[in-house]
């Protein structure tokens, strides 16, 4: 009788705990890593002075007052406002289309003047600095499409003339924030 | 009924893992702190990971608010610290760089949203006098429709 014998061939290695052996590397991976977020809204701070700033006059016509409270609610040169309605307001009193009387003489003389409560929550500062923000981009892209015809975004190239037309946009409107320091209304942390 | 073959199973959680070792970073610090950041749309990415350094800032998690408490705190790397001790931090991180680069050092500050303004302005004074003027609030993409 002849055996016939059942031939692999050259014996192959099962590799059936290929799967296994993947498994563990990704539940390794998914415990030991996360997805970093690297963005976030970019500010410069002011240098540190020993003597207090000069305090703005409060009725100034070139002073953009905006304060928050301890209960997160949004005071705008004397008024309540929506957060939703701050970005057209700040960016009526830099431009002043219709020369009024009560807003800014020139972006070059605007300063906005921003103060918060020590109580009051971080999201809601956030939200203001983000509309505060805003309202620049939005005016440096109106700017850099008038006169370079692409927005102010887009000039990001590390090019010398795509700096330099930055620089001049910025200078048209000069981003003149100021923070004072905060009130202490109420005992809070 | 064929049996279907599940030889390209392995391959399938090949590349699964591979997204994940592209896409994530190494934890370097565990976060001791609640941590969820604001949304907001006026974002600028952080390009030049070596000049960031990071603080955090939030209430302490359940374990460790057992001992802390529920107060907002400040975590620098992987312990909690005070005020007074940003500036010897603002040092300590100066140094790890090259002089010239010094200059383009940033900090990126991962606030936890249900935080009170208080322990934030102190933070930046603070870095204000340690001549850190470069900070960024961290904070999640959102889009145009909710606030």
């Amino acid at each position: 009788m002849i055996r016939k014998r059942k031939s692999r061939g050259p014996n192959a290695i099962n590799a059936s705990s290929m799967a296994d052996i993947a498994f563990l590397l990704l539940i390794f991976f998914l415990v030991t890593t996360t997805i970093n977020v690297d963005k976030g809204i970019f500010i410069i701070l002011p240098p540190w002075s020993e003597e207090e700033p000069e305090i703005a006059k409060i009725n100034d016509r070139n002073t953009f007052v905006i304060l928050l409270n301890s209960h997160d609610q949004l005071l705008v040169k004397g008024e309540l406002m929506k957060v939703e309605r701050l970005r057209e307001n700040v960016i009526e009193f830099l431009e002043n289309p219709y020369r009024k009387k009560t807003l800014s003489e020139s972006p070059l003389k605007a300063v906005v003047s921003f103060k918060n409560d020590r109580a009051t929550s971080y999201s809601a500062y956030i939200e203001v600095w983000n509309e505060l923000k805003g309202a620049y981009i939005d005016l440096w892209n109106q700017e850099s499409r008038r006169l370079y015809g692409v927005d102010y975004a887009d000039l990001k190239g590390n090019k010398k003339e795509d700096k330099e037309k930055q620089k001049t946009i910025r200078k048209l409107y000069p981003m003149r924030i100021s923070e004072a320091e905060p009130d202490n209304v109420t005992k809070a942390q | 009924m064929p049996e279907i073959s599940t030889a390209s199973l392995p391959d399938i959680i090949f590349i699964l893992l591979f997204f994940f070792m592209v896409v994530t970073v190494m934890r370097d610090t565990e976060l001791k702190v609640e941590n969820r950041l604001p949304r907001a749309t006026e974002l600028t990415k952080l390009v030049k990971k070596s000049l960031v350094s990071y603080i955090y800032i939030g209430r302490p998690t359940k374990k460790y608010a057992k001992l802390l408490g529920t107060a907002p705190r400040i975590q620098l790397n992987d312990g909690f610290y005070t005020k007074e001790d940003i500036g010897q931090f603002v040092a300590t991180e100066r140094e790890k760089l090259p002089e010239n680069r010094q200059k383009f050092m940033i900090f990126a500050l991962r606030i936890d949203k249900a935080v009170t303004m208080g322990i934030v302005s102190d933070v930046k004074t603070e870095l204000r006098k340690a001549d850190a003027l470069k900070i960024n609030y961290s904070a999640l993409p959102r889009g145009d429709e909710g606030i």
